[in-house]
């Protein structure tokens, strides 16, 4: 059996490849806005800030999203649910670099519940990874809604989370000029720290 | 229900804090992570295909010309993408992006006092084939200081990101080139706890790829995590 290669920081100087090529006379294969007016469901931003141990705003954090469609279906081979329906606008992957303050937005679709391993039912979420430089490692970790209070109360993933720190991963729904919002700040590091899984 | 993939194993990848890279203190987690049971949403991950590449994209010499050649010293850099088991990774996205030869990247934020290249951007991207192969083409990127330590200098080196079939085999590395001296020096590559783990983040210079009267070749093999044998409950 061969071994893993081993992970390196991204280090601060990624953008012109992964976040922001376009900025750089490039292509960018991801951005921040994975929902078209084609895409079914409810058209939501996700937006928050990256944080360090001091508390101080991350200023070059990249953060990559993956979920699944209004219907509870990821665009991927091996989800193959036939009572799950593929929506051909959605690919459901998004990047962001942070700004200078640190935050980050995406503007997606709320994904659907979807099935969880024995039989269980998984709570709406986003899969979110965290990468920066001072991070050797990538790390991942899920974004839960705030207005799902009956599915998250009976999600795998948060009840395995003690119940003292689940609400790091629990976004707050807030409503501005009519539009959607879920705030989901990360916290690398301290007393409050987000829950981190290892995948 | 496919079968879930092994885990990240730890004796390989660097720890979150490592006091030496100073950055690693205010960011590195310092709670233990909550193991997950892996679910559809970690069996898959963005799909790329050709469709995300052109042809160019490998061409790091090529894809950013506005007047000429870019300068320094033309290189290849190839190799293989597989799973621990041997098995290759294909039709799998690779992500690439470096300094040019002088030591300076083209980001905004890098100040480095070494001259930018008009020719030279530095980002690239292909597909692996069927058996796993990619395949670049680059100047070498050169060596430049950072502000970790006193007369701290990065090795030469060129960021790797990977996808893999899932976001559970997601993957950021970098590869280094044998023989640079600064990498004993280097706090990020020593970062990884494992010399054997080291060593296989620099590249072999290859005679059988390097091209008479062009470019030397340089190859760089890449592991993924791989599946485990038995299904999900």
């Amino acid at each position: 059996m061969a071994k893993q290669t081993a992970s390196q920081t991204v280090g601060p100087y990624f953008a012109y490849c992964l976040t922001e090529a376009e900025r750089y006379g490039g292509r960018d294969i991801a951005s921040n806005v994975l929902a078209t007016e084609a895409t079914l469901g409810s058209g939501v931003r996700v937006e928050g800030r990256v944080l360090d141990g001091a508390g101080k705003p991350v200023p070059d954090a990249m953060i990559e999203i993956w979920q699944a469609n209004a219907a509870g279906r990821y665009a991927h081979p091996e989800d193959t649910r036939a009572q799950a329906a593929l929506d051909p606008s959605f690919k459901g992957f998004g990047r962001a670099g942070t700004d200078g303050n640190g935050r980050f937005f995406f503007d997606t679709i709320k994904p659907g519940a979807l099935p969880g391993a024995r039989g269980t039912q998984q709570a709406p979420h986003i899969n979110v990874i965290v990468f920066a430089r001072g991070m050797l490692v990538h790390a991942y970790t899920r974004l839960y809604f705030s207005d799902e209070p009956k599915a998250n109360a009976v999600d795998p993933t948060l009840e395995s989370v003690p119940e003292s720190r689940r609400q790091t991963l629990i976004a707050e729904r807030r409503e501005s000029d009519g539009r959607i919002a879920y705030r989901f700040d990360i916290r690398l590091q301290g007393e409050d720290e987000t829950v981190f899984f290892d995948v | 229900m496919p079968n879930p993939y092994k885990p990240r194993d730890w004796s390989v990848h660097p720890p979150y804090k490592h006091d030496a890279y100073a950055s690693t203190k205010q960011r590195a987690p310092s709670k233990p992570l909550i193991p997950l049971r892996q679910t559809l949403s970690e069996l898959t991950g963005p799909v790329y295909g050709h469709e995300a590449v052109t042809p160019l994209d490998a061409d790091l010499t090529v894809n950013a010309r506005r007047n000429g050649a870019p300068l320094g010293e033309r290189i290849i850099v190839f190799g293989r993408v597989l799973d621990d088991d041997g098995r290759p990774v294909r039709d799998s996205l690779v992500e690439v992006w470096q300094a040019n030869a002088a030591g300076r990247y083209i980001h905004v934020v890098d100040q480095h006092d070494a001259p930018i290249d008009p020719n030279f951007t530095g980002a690239g991207r292909c597909l692996t084939d069927g058996e796993g192969r990619y395949r670049f083409v680059s100047v070498r990127p050169g060596e430049y200081p950072w502000r970790n330590h006193h007369n701290a200098w990065r090795p030469a080196h060129i960021h790797f990101s990977l996808f893999g079939p899932s976001i559970a085999t997601r993957l950021v590395t970098q590869m280094f080139f044998p023989g640079d001296p600064l990498l004993p020096l280097d706090p990020i590559f020593n970062g990884v706890p494992d010399p054997e783990a080291r060593a296989r983040l620099v590249s072999r210079f290859s005679i059988e790829e390097t091209k008479p009267e062009w470019a030397l070749a340089y190859e760089f093999d890449i592991v993924l995590r791989g599946r485990r044998a038995t299904p999900m409950e």
